[in-house]
């Protein structure tokens, strides 16, 4: 029977270091090695890309006692108004995690998912209208920029949103060097979003785990 | 739940349970939308496609409270989804947007919003937005019953501040009456309401096509400016109607007015217009008209809505009473327009026509064209200071909508226009088929973008020049505008007995169109402009105002009219002749009482009036010689834009 002080554990705990995530999904990976019995099933999520995990004298990692629940709230909380004082986000997204709760429990990753799907699809889009030697159809390019508008303003992107702003008056003006500058900026300040959400997204999930951890029969 | 819970019980836990349909083609929004509002406690059901969220208000109009959309969506314009919501099924719209821009939010205040939400949308706003399900029950229920309101500027301000847009009122208001024409033509006072809304109501008088045509002739004879419903009561002389009926009426056919003009792209509910001869006659006119096309020509269901509505009994019986078609309850002077629409009613053969026609909206037209007359015989005597002109404009707005309905292109574009131009594309279209086409569609777009910044009067008034130049009278007409050929005159003299006989015109040369909107041009300076109105319209035109304006008559005529089927015929034929109509508008009628009154009108007016080519005006493929049109104007005086204004109005 497997125990957590079996060896095969500590080096996993102590030593993992999982490949970073697929950015663009906002799932954990998985480690490779995963024969987990449900009852430790727990530690899936456990694995945190680039993280090494100190280890307890009990041979848990401290994560897994549940001492970090706080500590990576605080981190959660620190994240967003940091991102909140660049501006990267705004109130609306504070909405969003509002109407997360036991009804919708992964809300704000799903809305965000498809956030970032139909985001990438508009920059393709975007991308090469603009890449087109003979491009001329500015207003389906306002479209796209519309929806980009729309969708970034829902999520609470508040410099998504302002760059995609300048980019339709841009558009509305014909301007193709304009627009290609503003592209640019488009497509960098989506990366930078991007990349905060997934580092938000992993934080709050490493802290539910933590919290859960604390209590292992309520989960 | 049911609206009818909020008017029983207030104290019921009303918006809980609203049941909202939310349409946004970003999947990002949409789903937050959905969120937001079950978070409000309401029933959402969500779609990312227009065309689906048609699908399921049409199923069933009773499922839904409230429609939430976006304004841009790939498959079809929010805009004229809400018309359609607006007209079919009488549902209070908000719209939705990124852009929150003075001129978006216009349009869709214009196009009858009850709302116009930026995004993100917060979930304040939507805690708030039953509001605008129980004021319209409200109101529509007040209105209904003529009670409270006595005049027409109280139901006015009340309506307005129910809705916080009269025309949008109105409209739903007209649509209701539309919805309830299917149930009652004759004049009767009855609960009858197939609308949740109107549950509760009193029983209301329904706006018959004879009921109507006698309203129309005594604001007619009044004056629309000085038409009191007191007054209007004493002229119409009707037992069991009250002040109240006739000032709310009244008030709903100043809306439809203003509306006529203010709509660019309506696809009308075709049944909604073809079948029910009463009340809805205003909002059933334009939307109806619009709809009916649309329907037709658009996606099945459209279709199949077009058709059933051409299939209705009540457009056959449209078609036979001189109310005309369509609108229900217009007085017989004003109702000529109606017979456009009994054109309509003309289910076999026009359902057949409309098949055939490749145009989307040609049906709208149709609708348009009977609405749009009667818009114009008021504005025309509205305007009889002002302008004349002005209230030609208005004229086309409905002969042009249908035209633009099916040539979207053309008439969305063409909103901006100048109403002379409008006007004068009007009248084109009404002439000659081809050249109609490109008037026409000049004229919707111009009628369409004139009209939210100017008054339906002075649309008129662009276009009464034009049609005045055009005829100074029958006689003018036929020297001025038709040199080439005088069958724009013959037809517009021979117009009332044509009119007469409408059902029994042989099948109407298009050419006689053509050549008029030809003679319209050298006529007038302001033909001119239709000219290159047409000029340029016309490849797009021709095919569709062809078939728009055919529609209406083709409609009426119903008798081997192939137009409709045709797209040759529908590019020659779609004109409205102008003639010199007294009022402006002059709605050929398939009953020659309808003629009959419209002549007297014209003459006050002086106004040229286009009107579609009735029956038989309609030639495939034939304009071009004016011997023909002369022929064939003869044969019949096929007003398109009449018939369609007409239509408009009582639809």
């Amino acid at each position: 029977m497997m125990s957590l002080h079996d060896d095969r554990w500590k080096p996993r705990l102590l030593e993992c270091e999982i490949p970073a995530s697929n950015p663009k999904s906002l799932q954990i990976s998985k480690p490779k090695k995963v024969n987990l019995r449900p009852h430790f099933l727990l530690l899936k999520f456990a694995f945190l890309p680039g993280f090494k995990y100190p280890v307890a004298k009990t041979g848990l990692p401290l994560w897994m006692l549940g001492l970090d629940a706080d500590r990576l709230r605080a981190d959660l909380n620190r994240l967003l108004a940091f991102l909140f004082h660049q501006g990267i986000l705004d109130e609306q997204y504070l909405q969003l995690q509002q109407l997360q709760d036991e009804s919708s429990p992964n809300f704000v990753s799903e809305v965000v998912n498809i956030y970032f799907h139909e985001s990438e699809k508009l920059l393709r889009n975007l991308r090469s209208l603009l890449m087109d030697r003979e491009f001329s159809d500015y207003d389906k390019m306002g479209i796209h920029l519309n929806q980009f508008i729309g969708s970034s303003s829902s999520i609470g992107a508040k410099r998504v949103r302002n760059v995609c702003v300048a980019f339709r008056a841009a558009s509305d003006q014909n301007n193709r060097a304009g627009c290609l500058r503003a592209l640019e900026l488009l497509e960098h300040e989506y990366c930078i979003l991007k990349n905060k959400l997934h580092e938000l997204f992993q934080i709050e999930q490493q802290r539910l785990l933590a919290a859960g951890v604390r209590y292992p029969m309520l989960n | 739940m049911r609206v009818e819970r909020v008017i029983s019980d207030e104290n019921d836990s009303f918006p809980v349970g609203m049941r909202v349909l939310a349409v946004d083609d970003d999947p990002t929004c949409l789903l937050l939308l959905e969120t937001l509002l079950t978070k409000c406690k309401y029933n959402v059901t969500t779609t990312s496609q227009a065309i689906t969220a048609l699908k399921m208000l049409r199923e069933n109009k009773n499922k839904f409270d409230l429609v939430i959309s976006d304004v841009h969506m790939p498959d079809m314009d929010g805009f004229k989804l809400l018309e359609l919501v607006g007209l079919e099924m009488d549902l209070p719209v908000i719209m939705l947007s990124a852009n929150g821009d003075t001129k978006l939010v216009m349009e869709g205040i214009t196009h009858g919003a009850c709302d116009y939400l930026l995004k993100p949308v917060r979930i304040e706003e939507l805690q708030n937005i039953w509001q605008h399900v129980i004021r319209r029950k409200k109101f529509d229920r007040k209105d209904r019953d003529g009670s409270g309101s006595q005049d027409k500027p109280y139901i006015d301000s009340s309506e307005a501040a129910g809705l916080g847009n009269v025309d949008h009122n109105g409209k739903f208001n007209k649509k209701r009456k539309d919805q309830n024409e299917d149930e009652d033509e004759e004049r009767d006072e009855n609960g009858h309401d197939n609308e949740d809304l109107s549950t509760q109501k009193k029983p209301r008088v329904v706006w018959s096509v004879e009921l109507h045509r006698k309203f129309v002739a005594a604001v007619n004879q009044l004056g629309i400016e000085k038409a009191v419903p007191k007054k209007i009561l004493e002229l119409m002389n009707v037992e069991n109607l009250t002040r109240e009926n006739v000032a709310s009426h009244l008030q709903k056919f100043r809306l439809y007015l203003k509306r006529i003009s203010c709509v660019a792209n309506q696809q009308a509910n075709m049944a909604a217009a073809l079948g029910s001869v009463d009340s809805t006659h205003l909002r059933m006119g334009t939307m109806n008209g619009l709809g009916n096309f649309h329907t037709l020509a658009g996606p099945d269901q459209i279709h199949n809505a077009a058709f059933r509505s051409f299939q209705h009994s009540g457009v056959l019986r449209r078609l036979n009473t001189p109310a005309g078609v369509g609108i229900s309850g217009l007085p017989s002077s004003g109702l000529v327009q109606l017979s456009p629409v009994q054109n309509l009613g003309n289910t076999s053969t026009y359902q057949r026509k409309l098949q055939s026609f490749v145009i989307p909206g040609n049906h709208n037209a149709n609708i348009l064209q009977g609405m749009p007359m009667s818009l114009e015989f008021y504005q025309l005597q509205n305007n009889r200071a002002a302008s004349h002109v002005g209230q030609f404009p208005s004229v086309d707005n409905t002969t042009v909508l249908p035209v633009s309905s099916i040539s979207g292109s053309l008439i969305d574009a063409g909103c901006s226009n100048s109403p002379l131009l409008g006007v004068t594309s009007n009248s084109l279209l009404l002439e000659g088929s081809s050249q109609l086409p490109t008037l026409h569609a000049s004229n919707l777009r111009d009628s369409v973008s004139g009209f939210p910044n100017r008054s339906t009067l002075s649309d008129f008034t662009s276009i009464a020049p034009a049609s005045n130049q055009l005829h100074g009278s029958k006689a003018d007409i036929q020297d001025q505008a038709f040199p080439i050929s005088c069958n724009a005159g013959k037809i517009i003299s021979s117009a009332p007995q044509d009119w007469n006989a409408p059902k029994k015109d042989a099948p109407y040369q298009s050419n006689v169109p053509s050549c008029s909107i030809n003679s319209l041009r050298a006529v007038n300076g302001d033909m001119a402009q239709l000219g290159q109105c047409l000029d340029q319209n016309n490849p797009i035109f021709n095919r569709n105002v062809g078939f728009d304006f055919v529609d209406p008559l083709s409609i009426k005529c119903s008798e081997g009219e192939n137009l409709a089927m045709e797209p040759s015929v529908i590019e020659k034929e779609g004109y409205l002749m102008v003639q010199p109509s007294r009022q402006g508008i002059y709605i050929p009628d398939n009953e020659g009482e309808n003629f009959a009154m419209e002549p007297s009108v014209i003459e006050k007016e002086g106004y040229l009036i286009v009107q579609p080519r009735r029956q038989g005006s309609y030639i495939p493929g034939n304009l071009g010689s004016l011997e023909d049109l002369a022929s064939a104007m003869t044969k019949q005086v096929s007003i398109i834009t009449s018939i369609s204004c007409g239509n408009f109005f009582f639809s």
